[in-house]
Protein backbone atom coordinates (compact mmCIF):
# COMPACT_ATOMS: atom_id res chain seq x y z
CA UNK A 1 0.00 0.00 0.00
CA UNK A 2 1.23 3.35 -0.74
CA UNK A 3 1.42 6.51 2.08
CA UNK A 4 -0.11 9.18 0.29
CA UNK A 5 2.19 12.51 -0.07
CA UNK A 6 -0.50 14.74 0.92
CA UNK A 7 -0.40 13.31 4.72
CA UNK A 8 2.06 13.90 7.43
CA UNK A 9 3.42 10.75 9.59
CA UNK A 10 4.50 10.18 13.38
CA UNK A 11 7.65 7.73 13.97
CA UNK A 12 4.63 6.28 16.60
CA UNK A 13 2.90 5.55 12.89
CA UNK A 14 -0.12 7.51 12.91
CA UNK A 15 -0.95 10.40 9.49
CA UNK A 16 -2.73 13.54 9.56
CA UNK A 17 -4.25 14.97 6.82
CA UNK A 18 -4.59 18.79 7.65
CA UNK A 19 -6.82 21.04 5.25
CA UNK A 20 -7.05 24.61 6.56
CA UNK A 21 -7.28 23.92 10.41
CA UNK A 22 -9.08 20.94 9.90
CA UNK A 23 -7.44 17.62 10.40
CA UNK A 24 -8.13 14.32 9.47
CA UNK A 25 -6.22 11.63 11.44
CA UNK A 26 -5.77 8.18 10.99
CA UNK A 27 -2.91 5.02 12.03
CA UNK A 28 -0.87 3.84 8.90
CA UNK A 29 -0.79 0.68 7.00
CA UNK A 30 2.11 -0.41 8.75
CA UNK A 31 0.46 0.09 11.73
CA UNK A 32 -2.60 -2.46 10.72
CA UNK A 33 -0.09 -4.87 9.48
CA UNK A 34 2.18 -4.67 12.54
CA UNK A 35 -1.12 -5.26 15.16
CA UNK A 36 -2.81 -8.27 12.15
CA UNK A 37 -6.80 -8.65 13.19
CA UNK A 38 -7.98 -5.15 13.98
CA UNK A 39 -10.83 -6.40 16.75
CA UNK A 40 -11.84 -3.18 18.72
CA UNK A 41 -11.07 0.64 18.03
CA UNK A 42 -11.38 2.86 21.67
CA UNK A 43 -12.00 6.88 20.66
CA UNK A 44 -12.45 9.85 22.11
CA UNK A 45 -15.82 11.27 22.76
CA UNK A 46 -16.92 14.51 20.60
CA UNK A 47 -15.37 17.88 21.44
CA UNK A 48 -12.53 16.18 23.40
CA UNK A 49 -9.46 17.49 23.73
CA UNK A 50 -6.27 16.19 22.27
CA UNK A 51 -2.81 16.73 22.85
CA UNK A 52 0.09 16.35 20.37
CA UNK A 53 2.24 13.14 21.26
CA UNK A 54 -0.53 12.49 23.99
CA UNK A 55 -2.79 9.24 23.92
CA UNK A 56 -5.83 9.45 22.76
CA UNK A 57 -7.43 6.34 21.86
CA UNK A 58 -6.47 2.83 21.27
CA UNK A 59 -6.70 0.09 18.78
CA UNK A 60 -6.70 -4.08 19.92
CA UNK A 61 -6.09 -6.71 17.45
CA UNK A 62 -6.32 -10.23 18.31
CA UNK A 63 -3.42 -10.41 20.43
CA UNK A 64 -2.62 -7.08 22.15
CA UNK A 65 -3.35 -3.12 22.87
CA UNK A 66 -1.92 -0.63 21.08
CA UNK A 67 -2.18 3.11 22.20
CA UNK A 68 -2.68 5.67 19.46
CA UNK A 69 -1.11 8.98 19.56
CA UNK A 70 -1.95 12.11 18.82
CA UNK A 71 -0.07 13.61 15.61
CA UNK A 72 -1.03 17.53 16.61
CA UNK A 73 -3.05 19.40 19.47
CA UNK A 74 -6.74 20.66 18.77
CA UNK A 75 -10.66 19.45 19.15
CA UNK A 76 -12.51 16.30 18.24
CA UNK A 77 -15.35 17.39 15.32
CA UNK A 78 -16.18 13.75 14.36
CA UNK A 79 -14.99 9.75 15.05
CA UNK A 80 -15.53 7.43 12.21
CA UNK A 81 -18.62 5.83 13.89
CA UNK A 82 -18.36 2.75 11.45
CA UNK A 83 -15.54 1.35 13.31
CA UNK A 84 -17.15 0.55 16.36
CA UNK A 85 -18.92 -2.24 14.27
CA UNK A 86 -16.67 -2.61 12.08
CA UNK A 87 -13.02 -2.49 13.22
CA UNK A 88 -11.88 -4.91 10.64
CA UNK A 89 -12.03 -1.92 8.29
CA UNK A 90 -8.82 -0.65 9.54
CA UNK A 91 -7.00 -3.23 8.16
CA UNK A 92 -8.53 -3.14 4.85
CA UNK A 93 -8.51 0.82 4.08
CA UNK A 94 -6.13 2.42 6.77
CA UNK A 95 -5.37 5.59 4.72
CA UNK A 96 -9.32 5.78 3.47
CA UNK A 97 -12.12 4.43 5.25
CA UNK A 98 -10.72 4.06 8.03
CA UNK A 99 -9.95 7.29 9.30
CA UNK A 100 -9.97 7.59 13.19
CA UNK A 101 -11.28 10.98 14.32
CA UNK A 102 -11.47 14.92 12.76
CA UNK A 103 -9.89 17.69 14.65
CA UNK A 104 -9.90 21.26 15.00
CA UNK A 105 -5.98 22.45 14.95
CA UNK A 106 -5.42 24.50 18.18
CA UNK A 107 -1.43 24.96 16.99
CA UNK A 108 -1.09 24.36 13.30
CA UNK A 109 2.46 24.84 13.46
CA UNK A 110 2.93 21.25 15.08
CA UNK A 111 2.16 20.19 11.42
CA UNK A 112 5.92 21.19 10.36
CA UNK A 113 7.46 18.90 12.79
CA UNK A 114 5.85 16.09 11.55
CA UNK A 115 7.57 13.20 9.03
CA UNK A 116 6.74 13.55 5.35
CA UNK A 117 5.75 10.22 3.20
CA UNK A 118 8.79 10.07 2.09
CA UNK A 119 10.83 10.58 5.32
CA UNK A 120 8.45 8.21 6.70
CA UNK A 121 9.06 4.92 4.41
CA UNK A 122 12.50 6.02 5.16
CA UNK A 123 12.13 5.55 8.54
CA UNK A 124 9.87 2.24 8.11
CA UNK A 125 13.10 0.82 6.12
CA UNK A 126 15.72 1.51 8.78
CA UNK B 1 11.94 -5.44 16.27
CA UNK B 2 13.93 -6.04 19.67
CA UNK B 3 17.08 -8.35 19.80
CA UNK B 4 16.75 -11.52 18.69
CA UNK B 5 20.01 -12.77 18.38
CA UNK B 6 19.70 -15.07 21.68
CA UNK B 7 16.27 -16.52 20.81
CA UNK B 8 16.49 -20.35 20.95
CA UNK B 9 15.02 -21.91 16.85
CA UNK B 10 12.98 -24.57 16.21
CA UNK B 11 14.05 -26.78 13.04
CA UNK B 12 11.50 -24.98 11.26
CA UNK B 13 12.78 -21.44 11.70
CA UNK B 14 14.41 -21.58 7.98
CA UNK B 15 10.69 -22.28 7.00
CA UNK B 16 8.70 -20.16 8.51
CA UNK B 17 10.72 -16.98 7.67
CA UNK B 18 10.67 -18.16 3.87
CA UNK B 19 7.02 -18.03 4.67
CA UNK B 20 6.87 -14.80 5.68
CA UNK B 21 5.60 -15.48 9.37
CA UNK B 22 5.55 -12.83 11.98
CA UNK B 23 8.30 -13.63 14.40
CA UNK B 24 8.17 -13.33 18.46
CA UNK B 25 9.74 -14.14 21.34
CA UNK B 26 8.12 -16.49 23.03
CA UNK B 27 9.64 -17.79 26.54
CA UNK B 28 13.42 -17.51 24.64
CA UNK B 29 12.19 -19.03 21.47
CA UNK B 30 12.20 -17.74 18.23
CA UNK B 31 8.75 -18.54 17.10
CA UNK B 32 5.39 -17.30 14.88
CA UNK B 33 2.84 -15.65 16.17
CA UNK B 34 0.90 -15.67 12.81
CA UNK B 35 1.56 -16.21 9.06
CA UNK B 36 -1.63 -14.11 7.56
CA UNK B 37 -4.59 -13.68 10.04
CA UNK B 38 -4.87 -14.77 13.73
CA UNK B 39 -8.64 -15.10 12.90
CA UNK B 40 -8.07 -16.62 9.46
CA UNK B 41 -5.61 -19.57 11.23
CA UNK B 42 -8.51 -20.38 14.21
CA UNK B 43 -10.96 -20.40 11.60
CA UNK B 44 -8.90 -23.17 9.72
CA UNK B 45 -8.76 -25.14 13.15
CA UNK B 46 -12.24 -25.05 13.64
CA UNK B 47 -13.66 -25.86 10.42
CA UNK B 48 -10.75 -27.61 8.49
CA UNK B 49 -7.13 -28.18 9.65
CA UNK B 50 -4.28 -26.13 10.72
CA UNK B 51 -0.40 -27.04 11.33
CA UNK B 52 1.17 -26.19 14.16
CA UNK B 53 5.02 -25.92 15.04
CA UNK B 54 5.73 -27.13 18.33
CA UNK B 55 9.04 -28.16 18.62
CA UNK B 56 9.69 -26.19 20.97
CA UNK B 57 7.81 -27.63 23.45
CA UNK B 58 10.72 -30.16 25.41
CA UNK B 59 10.23 -34.33 25.93
CA UNK B 60 11.62 -35.79 29.04
CA UNK B 61 12.22 -39.70 28.83
CA UNK B 62 11.96 -41.98 31.87
CA UNK B 63 13.31 -45.58 31.05
CA UNK B 64 14.05 -47.83 33.87
CA UNK B 65 11.90 -50.75 35.52
CA UNK B 66 10.93 -48.40 37.91
CA UNK B 67 10.07 -45.63 35.46
CA UNK B 68 6.38 -45.50 36.16
CA UNK B 69 7.02 -45.31 39.73
CA UNK B 70 9.15 -42.09 39.74
CA UNK B 71 6.39 -40.65 36.83
CA UNK B 72 3.93 -41.20 39.51
CA UNK B 73 5.85 -39.93 42.34
CA UNK B 74 6.70 -36.28 40.74
CA UNK B 75 3.44 -36.02 38.88
CA UNK B 76 0.03 -35.85 40.23
CA UNK B 77 -2.38 -37.59 38.11
CA UNK B 78 -2.22 -41.96 38.26
CA UNK B 79 -0.05 -43.12 35.53
CA UNK B 80 -0.84 -46.86 36.70
CA UNK B 81 -4.09 -45.83 35.10
CA UNK B 82 -2.60 -45.82 31.90
CA UNK B 83 -2.57 -48.69 29.86
CA UNK B 84 0.38 -48.66 27.23
CA UNK B 85 -0.21 -46.66 24.15
CA UNK B 86 -2.21 -44.35 26.57
CA UNK B 87 -1.91 -40.72 27.56
CA UNK B 88 -3.20 -38.35 29.97
CA UNK B 89 -2.41 -34.49 30.99
CA UNK B 90 -1.08 -34.58 34.72
CA UNK B 91 1.04 -32.00 36.72
CA UNK B 92 4.62 -31.57 38.35
CA UNK B 93 4.36 -29.61 41.89
CA UNK B 94 6.84 -28.17 44.30
CA UNK B 95 6.60 -29.55 47.71
CA UNK B 96 4.53 -26.65 48.91
CA UNK B 97 1.59 -27.24 46.08
CA UNK B 98 2.33 -24.83 43.58
CA UNK B 99 2.31 -25.88 39.95
CA UNK B 100 6.18 -26.32 38.45
CA UNK B 101 4.44 -27.41 35.16
CA UNK B 102 1.68 -29.06 33.33
CA UNK B 103 2.74 -32.00 30.94
CA UNK B 104 1.52 -34.72 29.39
CA UNK B 105 2.43 -38.17 30.17
CA UNK B 106 2.32 -40.69 27.66
CA UNK B 107 3.05 -44.39 28.84
CA UNK B 108 4.71 -46.88 26.25
CA UNK B 109 4.25 -50.58 26.29
CA UNK B 110 8.28 -51.00 26.97
CA UNK B 111 7.52 -49.51 30.41
CA UNK B 112 9.22 -46.03 29.20
CA UNK B 113 7.48 -42.88 30.56
CA UNK B 114 7.21 -40.17 27.37
CA UNK B 115 6.51 -37.09 29.18
CA UNK B 116 5.69 -33.53 26.94
CA UNK B 117 6.64 -30.41 29.19
CA UNK B 118 5.93 -26.47 28.08
CA UNK B 119 9.02 -24.81 26.43
CA UNK B 120 10.64 -22.29 28.73
CA UNK B 121 9.84 -24.75 31.77
CA UNK B 122 11.86 -27.61 30.38
CA UNK B 123 15.41 -27.51 31.94
CA UNK B 124 13.68 -26.74 34.99
CA UNK B 125 11.44 -29.28 35.35
CA UNK B 126 14.33 -31.58 34.24
CA UNK B 127 16.08 -30.03 37.71
CA UNK B 128 13.56 -30.46 39.47
CA UNK B 129 12.15 -33.96 38.67
CA UNK B 130 15.94 -34.97 39.42
CA UNK B 131 15.92 -33.11 42.91
CA UNK B 132 13.05 -34.25 44.30
CA UNK B 133 13.88 -38.13 43.39
CA UNK B 134 17.50 -38.11 44.54
CA UNK B 135 17.82 -40.50 47.24
CA UNK B 136 14.33 -41.65 46.29
CA UNK B 137 16.15 -44.84 45.03
CA UNK B 138 13.84 -45.13 41.89
CA UNK B 139 15.48 -48.08 39.35
CA UNK B 140 14.79 -45.51 36.70
CA UNK B 141 17.13 -42.87 34.13
CA UNK B 142 15.05 -39.34 33.97
CA UNK B 143 16.63 -38.21 30.36
CA UNK B 144 15.93 -34.44 28.56
CA UNK B 145 15.56 -35.59 25.57
CA UNK B 146 14.11 -32.13 23.19
CA UNK B 147 16.89 -31.77 21.16
CA UNK B 148 15.91 -35.42 19.38
CA UNK B 149 12.29 -34.43 18.40
CA UNK B 150 10.85 -31.89 16.72
CA UNK B 151 6.97 -31.75 17.09
CA UNK B 152 4.46 -30.60 14.60
CA UNK B 153 0.55 -30.03 15.49
CA UNK B 154 -1.95 -30.77 13.39
CA UNK B 155 -5.20 -30.03 14.59
CA UNK B 156 -8.94 -29.51 13.25
CA UNK B 157 -11.50 -31.76 12.22
CA UNK B 158 -9.51 -32.49 9.08
CA UNK B 159 -6.82 -33.14 10.80
CA UNK B 160 -6.73 -37.12 10.48
CA UNK B 161 -7.80 -36.88 6.46
CA UNK B 162 -4.85 -34.69 6.27
CA UNK B 163 -2.09 -36.91 8.45
CA UNK B 164 -3.57 -40.38 7.28
CA UNK B 165 -2.36 -39.22 3.46
CA UNK B 166 0.89 -39.84 4.53
CA UNK B 167 1.29 -42.56 7.17
CA UNK B 168 0.56 -46.55 6.98
CA UNK B 169 -0.79 -46.70 10.83
CA UNK B 170 -4.54 -46.48 10.63
CA UNK B 171 -5.38 -43.23 12.52
CA UNK B 172 -9.03 -44.02 13.29
CA UNK B 173 -8.27 -46.69 15.44
CA UNK B 174 -6.04 -44.35 17.69
CA UNK B 175 -8.59 -42.90 19.73
CA UNK B 176 -8.35 -39.49 22.33
CA UNK B 177 -5.29 -39.27 24.14
CA UNK B 178 -3.96 -42.46 23.27
CA UNK B 179 -0.39 -42.62 20.62
CA UNK B 180 1.45 -45.03 18.49
CA UNK B 181 4.55 -45.47 16.92
CA UNK B 182 4.86 -44.91 13.30
CA UNK B 183 6.14 -43.34 10.24
CA UNK B 184 5.16 -40.38 8.37
CA UNK B 185 6.49 -40.01 5.14
CA UNK B 186 8.78 -42.89 5.65
CA UNK B 187 10.30 -41.20 8.89
CA UNK B 188 9.80 -43.12 12.43
CA UNK B 189 7.17 -40.87 13.75
CA UNK B 190 5.13 -41.01 17.56
CA UNK B 191 1.58 -40.14 16.56
CA UNK B 192 -0.08 -38.92 19.30
CA UNK B 193 -4.08 -38.12 19.32
CA UNK B 194 -3.93 -34.84 21.55
CA UNK B 195 -3.87 -30.86 20.85
CA UNK B 196 -4.20 -27.52 22.59
CA UNK B 197 -6.94 -26.32 20.60
CA UNK B 198 -9.94 -27.95 21.46
CA UNK B 199 -10.71 -29.97 18.37
CA UNK B 200 -9.67 -33.31 17.01
CA UNK B 201 -6.00 -33.67 16.00
CA UNK B 202 -2.52 -35.47 16.67
CA UNK B 203 0.63 -34.39 17.55
CA UNK B 204 3.56 -36.21 15.71
CA UNK B 205 7.39 -36.51 17.09
CA UNK B 206 10.09 -36.70 14.86
CA UNK B 207 13.39 -36.26 14.10
CA UNK B 208 14.15 -32.27 13.65
CA UNK B 209 16.05 -33.33 10.38
CA UNK B 210 12.83 -34.52 8.94
CA UNK B 211 10.63 -31.40 10.32
CA UNK B 212 10.82 -29.13 7.46
CA UNK B 213 10.11 -31.82 4.80
CA UNK B 214 7.25 -33.17 6.70
CA UNK B 215 6.14 -29.76 7.51
CA UNK B 216 5.61 -29.07 3.66
CA UNK B 217 4.22 -32.64 2.73
CA UNK B 218 1.77 -32.04 5.79
CA UNK B 219 0.58 -28.26 4.04
CA UNK B 220 0.09 -30.31 0.42
CA UNK B 221 -1.74 -33.28 2.16
CA UNK B 222 -4.14 -30.70 3.82
CA UNK B 223 -4.68 -28.00 0.81
CA UNK B 224 -8.01 -29.89 -0.40
CA UNK B 225 -9.03 -29.02 3.27
CA UNK B 226 -7.96 -25.47 3.35
CA UNK B 227 -4.68 -26.18 5.42
CA UNK B 228 -3.31 -23.06 7.00
CA UNK B 229 -0.26 -22.73 8.81
CA UNK B 230 -1.10 -21.46 12.35
CA UNK B 231 1.17 -19.52 14.80
CA UNK B 232 1.37 -19.17 18.85
CA UNK B 233 -1.62 -16.41 18.40
CA UNK B 234 -4.30 -18.92 17.28
CA UNK B 235 -3.00 -21.59 18.84
CA UNK B 236 -3.79 -19.39 22.29
CA UNK B 237 -7.18 -18.00 21.28
CA UNK B 238 -8.24 -21.79 20.50
CA UNK B 239 -6.47 -22.99 23.56
CA UNK B 240 -8.23 -19.87 25.62
CA UNK B 241 -11.81 -20.76 23.65
CA UNK B 242 -11.52 -24.30 25.18
CA UNK B 243 -10.33 -23.05 28.54
CA UNK B 244 -7.69 -24.92 28.69
CA UNK B 245 -4.59 -23.73 30.95
CA UNK B 246 -1.52 -21.93 30.27
CA UNK B 247 1.74 -22.13 32.51
CA UNK B 248 2.57 -18.54 33.27
CA UNK B 249 -0.59 -17.40 33.60
CA UNK B 250 -3.88 -19.86 35.00
CA UNK B 251 -0.78 -22.21 36.84
CA UNK B 252 2.34 -20.41 38.26
CA UNK B 253 4.26 -21.59 40.95
CA UNK B 254 1.89 -19.76 44.07
CA UNK B 255 -0.98 -21.33 41.90
CA UNK B 256 -2.04 -24.84 43.20
CA UNK B 257 -3.87 -27.30 40.11
CA UNK B 258 -7.14 -27.81 42.84
CA UNK B 259 -7.62 -23.82 42.58
CA UNK B 260 -7.12 -24.03 38.59
CA UNK B 261 -10.10 -26.27 38.11
CA UNK B 262 -7.48 -29.12 37.49
CA UNK B 263 -9.11 -31.51 40.64
CA UNK B 264 -9.37 -34.55 37.63
CA UNK B 265 -5.73 -34.63 37.24
CA UNK B 266 -4.89 -34.73 40.58
CA UNK B 267 -5.49 -38.20 42.52
CA UNK B 268 -4.90 -37.68 45.98
CA UNK B 269 -5.68 -41.50 46.24
CA UNK B 270 -3.20 -42.77 44.38
CA UNK B 271 -0.34 -42.78 47.33
CA UNK B 272 2.32 -40.73 47.85
CA UNK B 273 3.48 -37.83 45.50
CA UNK B 274 5.45 -34.40 45.48
CA UNK B 275 3.26 -31.97 46.55
CA UNK B 276 0.55 -34.33 47.94
CA UNK B 277 0.73 -33.08 51.72
CA UNK B 278 0.30 -29.72 50.53
CA UNK B 279 -2.84 -29.81 48.49
CA UNK B 280 -4.42 -32.46 51.72
CA UNK B 281 -4.14 -29.37 53.65
CA UNK B 282 -5.68 -27.05 51.16
CA UNK B 283 -8.59 -29.45 50.80
CA UNK B 284 -9.13 -29.27 54.46
CA UNK B 285 -8.70 -25.71 54.66
CA UNK B 286 -11.13 -25.41 51.04
CA UNK B 287 -10.07 -23.69 48.34
CA UNK B 288 -9.52 -19.97 49.01
CA UNK B 289 -9.61 -18.72 45.22
CA UNK B 290 -10.92 -20.48 42.09
CA UNK B 291 -10.63 -19.83 39.11
CA UNK B 292 -13.67 -19.24 36.04
CA UNK B 293 -14.61 -17.62 33.00
CA UNK B 294 -16.29 -13.99 32.17
CA UNK B 295 -18.18 -12.65 29.22
CA UNK B 296 -17.63 -8.95 28.65
CA UNK B 297 -20.90 -7.08 28.65
CA UNK B 298 -19.36 -3.95 27.81
CA UNK B 299 -17.56 -2.77 25.28
CA UNK B 300 -13.58 -3.38 25.98
CA UNK B 301 -11.21 -6.80 26.45
CA UNK B 302 -10.69 -7.60 29.28
CA UNK B 303 -6.60 -9.04 29.12
CA UNK B 304 -3.66 -10.50 31.15
CA UNK B 305 -2.90 -8.81 34.40
CA UNK B 306 -5.64 -7.20 34.32
CA UNK B 307 -7.81 -6.03 38.06
CA UNK B 308 -11.04 -7.58 38.27
CA UNK B 309 -13.53 -6.29 41.07
CA UNK B 310 -16.96 -7.14 42.67
CA UNK B 311 -18.55 -5.15 44.07
CA UNK B 312 -16.36 -2.24 43.80
CA UNK B 313 -13.37 -3.74 45.28
CA UNK B 314 -10.44 -5.35 44.10
CA UNK B 315 -10.77 -9.00 43.76
CA UNK B 316 -9.13 -10.61 41.58
CA UNK B 317 -7.22 -10.51 38.38
CA UNK B 318 -7.47 -11.80 34.70
CA UNK B 319 -5.00 -14.45 33.58
CA UNK B 320 -6.11 -14.98 30.02
CA UNK B 321 -8.10 -12.82 27.88
CA UNK B 322 -9.38 -11.76 24.39
CA UNK B 323 -11.54 -11.84 21.77
CA UNK B 324 -12.90 -15.21 20.87
CA UNK B 325 -13.06 -15.78 17.10
CA UNK B 326 -15.28 -18.75 17.44
CA UNK B 327 -18.12 -16.86 19.58
CA UNK B 328 -17.53 -13.33 18.30
CA UNK B 329 -17.02 -12.04 21.76
CA UNK B 330 -14.99 -11.05 24.37
CA UNK B 331 -13.66 -13.98 27.04
CA UNK B 332 -11.21 -14.31 29.36
CA UNK B 333 -10.15 -16.39 32.63
CA UNK B 334 -9.53 -14.91 36.01
CA UNK B 335 -9.07 -15.94 39.66
CA UNK B 336 -11.52 -14.49 42.26
CA UNK B 337 -12.04 -15.40 46.06
CA UNK B 338 -13.85 -18.91 45.99
CA UNK B 339 -17.12 -17.48 47.49
CA UNK B 340 -17.18 -14.82 44.69
CA UNK B 341 -16.35 -17.06 41.72
CA UNK B 342 -20.13 -18.19 40.66
CA UNK B 343 -21.21 -18.59 37.74
CA UNK B 344 -24.05 -15.69 36.77
CA UNK B 345 -22.81 -13.08 38.78
CA UNK B 346 -21.30 -9.92 37.59
CA UNK B 347 -17.55 -8.72 37.61
CA UNK B 348 -15.81 -5.44 36.60
CA UNK B 349 -12.71 -5.51 34.27
CA UNK B 350 -10.55 -2.69 35.24
CA UNK B 351 -9.66 -1.51 31.57
CA UNK B 352 -7.54 1.51 31.34
CA UNK B 353 -8.61 2.60 34.36
CA UNK B 354 -12.07 2.29 34.23
CA UNK B 355 -14.57 -0.51 35.66
CA UNK B 356 -16.25 -2.54 32.29
CA UNK B 357 -18.42 -4.50 33.26
CA UNK B 358 -18.53 -8.57 32.97
CA UNK B 359 -20.26 -11.41 33.97
CA UNK B 360 -18.87 -15.32 35.10
CA UNK B 361 -19.76 -17.64 33.09
CA UNK B 362 -19.42 -21.93 32.87
CA UNK B 363 -16.31 -22.78 30.88
CA UNK B 364 -15.48 -24.23 28.25
CA UNK B 365 -16.54 -21.55 26.23
CA UNK B 366 -16.51 -23.63 23.24
CA UNK B 367 -17.18 -26.99 22.95
CA UNK B 368 -16.48 -29.18 19.85
CA UNK B 369 -19.27 -31.13 18.69
CA UNK B 370 -19.01 -35.52 19.28
CA UNK B 371 -17.94 -36.72 16.08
Amino acid sequence: MSYPDNFKYTKEHEWVLVEGDAGTIGITDHAQSELGDIVFVDLPKLGAAITKGSTFGSVESVKAVSDIYAPVSGEVTAINDALGTAPEKLNADPHGAAWLIKVKLSKPEEVSGLLSAADYQKYLGE
Amino acid sequence: MSDTTDLQRTPLFETHIASKAKMVDFGGWHMPVQYSSIIEEHSAVRTGVGLFDVSHMGEIEVRGPQALDLVNYVATNNAAKLKPWQAHYSALLYEHGGTVDDILVHRLPSGEMFLCVNASNQEKDFAHIKTVTAGKGFDAEVDLASSRYAQIAVQGPKGLSTLQKLTKTNLSEIKYYWFADGEVSSTPARIARTGYTGEDGFEIYIAPSEAARLWNELLKAGEEFGIKPCGLGARNTLRLEAAMALYGHELTASINPLEANLAWIVKMDKGEFVGRAALEKVQTAGLTRGLVGFDMKERGIGRDGYEVWVDGKTAGWVTSGGPSPTLNKNIGLCYLPAAKAQPGASIQVIIRNSPVEAVIVPTPFYKRAKA
